[in-house]
């Protein structure tokens, strides 16, 4: 919904958004009004609104709340504009359609040392903030983690950071935790794909290939129809300019797809 | 009434889908998950709606106790089966359940389930699970009706109300060339039709509550009705006090049985969806 438009600039992110990185724009309820009619058509069974930050797109709540009238839908979000207002909406979209609604907030630490210094200073309190609004306004938001965040692939990290939530006002906290892709300004905040680290050569049983993402899903921006929303600033991962035309496989030489499949990463909340 | 025995099935092979024809009324069930009191329950409760079949959706194992009594019952009543993805981990005697859990701790008491039933389960048994089909068709007031696991396309997929949206129904239904889907797998029931005569019913489960705070589960009834078909969830009550003190016999979880005796869930709870997750306690 936002492209690569942020109004962060996260060390670790795959697609290096920025308030200065407009190689996806921002899109219109007119320019995804077209697509969710397809997805109808299509049978699509659930929407994810991301970014860079979808909160800075005006059109947002319209896009939500269309996308809500014909199936679930999640929206992924580091959390800094959203204020009691927008909460409140977000809890009225929510409570008018009989399919869930999702977001997802992003958060790199139960400490604002941990998590600024890959999201930046302030963004701790204004992320919990924002965690707190939601619960109040009565959602629960997903907290969603990399592997940067201290403790997030342990069971007594895990258990820190549930205990953490619940002292934040979720009653019923939930996690999801993301490996990391090592492209963008990841790949120079720790490292690159490095020499095994490739599908190249290998094939895939058919319940392995199932699991991938790519399977399931395309993503939508003002530049076309891309299988996944990691390989965004690859042009050879552009399927086409209609969801009909990007259905077909798509062949797994990318390194980020080694990620996909020894991590199990999906999008899937 | 034909005979609709599993054993009648067994010439089809694993995988094929078996056609059993046309009835007026059917009860269909969900995951059992050994709760074998609850089963016995139902088929009477089944009886007096005087159904023309009973077929049982899969997961005949998991959570309770003694997995066995849940067979022998299944078995010794005739009762329809198709496999769930806890047949088809024991019949192939994988390690895990394939519940199809993202979240360490859902997956962790899952473990202690199926770990449980698969060193219970007589390996006769488990030969009998290698057999049953992974759906069976059938045609209730001139209605197709497909019956599967999780969802038609994959036996452990969830389909729950909040997330399984019309448009993706209607790609279902032609897909797999139905009027009705009928599934279990998530453990609560729910129905959806997309048009009279067309949608998905799930069943919902006899094996724990429907996370609502009352204690007693449910299954399904299709029936013939004006002009097409209709679905019924059934209420079962039955002695879930006997099997709480049986699963604490057997050193189950103290998290099963208080889901048992209070009707919440307190595992495998990160697979729901915003909207259900927020109805139940935890």
């Amino acid at each position: 919904m936002a492209g690569t438009i942020c109004n962060l600039q996260c060390t670790h992110c795959f697609i290096s958004c920025s308030p200065a990185n407009h190689s996806h724009g921002m899109m219109s309820l007119a320019d995804v009004l077209p697509f969710l009619a397809e997805a109808r058509a299509l049978g699509v069974k659930e929407y994810y609104l991301t970014g860079g930050e979808p909160f800075l797109n005006p059109e947002l709540p319209d896009i939500l709340e269309a996308a809500l009238a014909q199936g679930p839908a999640c929206v992924l979000t580091n959390g800094l504009l959203i204020r009691e207002e927008t909460a409140r909406r977000l809890r009225a979209l929510s409570d008018s359609s009989e399919y869930s609604l999702d977001v997802r907030v992003s958060l790199d630490g139960i400490d604002a040392h941990g998590n600024d210094a890959i999201r930046g200073e302030g963004t701790f309190e204004r992320a919990l903030a924002a965690i707190r609004t939601l619960a109040e306004a009565g959602l629960n938001p997903v907290v969603t983690l990399t592997q940067a965040c201290e403790g997030a692939g342990t069971q007594a990290g895990r258990a820190r950071l549930l205990a953490f939530l619940r002292g934040a006002g979720l009653r019923q906290p939930r996690l999801k935790v993301m490996p990391l892709l090592r492209l963008g300004a990841e790949a120079v905040r720790t490292r690159g794909y490095e020499g095994t680290e490739s599908l190249e050569g290998l094939s895939l049983t058919e319940a392995d290939a199932d699991a991938l993402q790519c399977s399931s899903c395309r993503l939508v921006s003002t530049g076309g129809v891309y299988v996944c929303p990691i390989l965004l600033d690859f042009p050879d991962a552009r399927m086409g300019s209609t969801l009909a035309a990007a259905l077909r496989p798509f062949e797994l030489r990318y390194r980020a797809c080694h990620t996909c499949h020894v991590e199990g990463l999906t999008c899937r909340t | 009434m034909p005979d609709l025995s599993s054993e009648a099935a067994e010439a089809i092979p694993r995988g094929g889908v078996v056609d059993l024809g046309a009835f007026r009324r059917v009860a269909l069930l969900g995951g059992v998950y050994s709760n074998h009191l609850a089963l016995a329950e139902a088929l009477r409760a089944a009886r007096r709606r005087e159904v023309d079949a009973v077929v049982a959706l899969g997961d005949f194992g998991a959570f309770g106790p003694h997995p066995d009594r849940t067979l022998e019952i299944l078995r010794s009543e005739r009762v329809l089966a198709i496999q769930g993805n806890y047949e088809e981990s024991l019949a192939s005697d994988a390690t895990d359940c394939h519940c199809g859990y993202t979240d360490p701790r859902d997956n962790h008491y899952a473990q202690i389930s199926y770990d449980y039933t698969r060193e219970r389960t007589a390996t006769e048994h488990k030969r009998w699970m290698a057999t049953l089909p992974l759906r069976m068709r059938l045609a209730v007031g001139g209605r197709r009706v497909l019956l599967c696991h999780g969802s038609p396309r994959r036996i452990n997929e969830f389909l729950w109300h909040s997330t399984t949206p019309e448009p993706f129904i209607r790609k279902l239904l032609r897909d797999h060339d139905a009027d009705v889907v009928a599934c279990t797998h998530t453990g609560l029931h729910w129905q959806r039709w997309v048009e009279p005569g067309r949608g998905i019913v799930n069943v919902g489960v006899l094996g724990r509550p429907a996370n609502d705070g009352h204690t007693n589960v449910w299954f399904a009834v299709l029936s013939a009705a004006d002009g097409g078909i209709e679905a019924h969830f059934v209420p079962v009550e039955y002695d879930h006090e006997r099997l709480a003190r049986e699963m604490e016999v057997e050193r189950l979880p103290a998290e099963f049985t208080e889901t048992i005796r209070t009707g919440w869930w307190t595992t495998c709870l990160e697979v729901l969806p915003a909207k259900e997750r927020a109805s139940g306690r935890y």
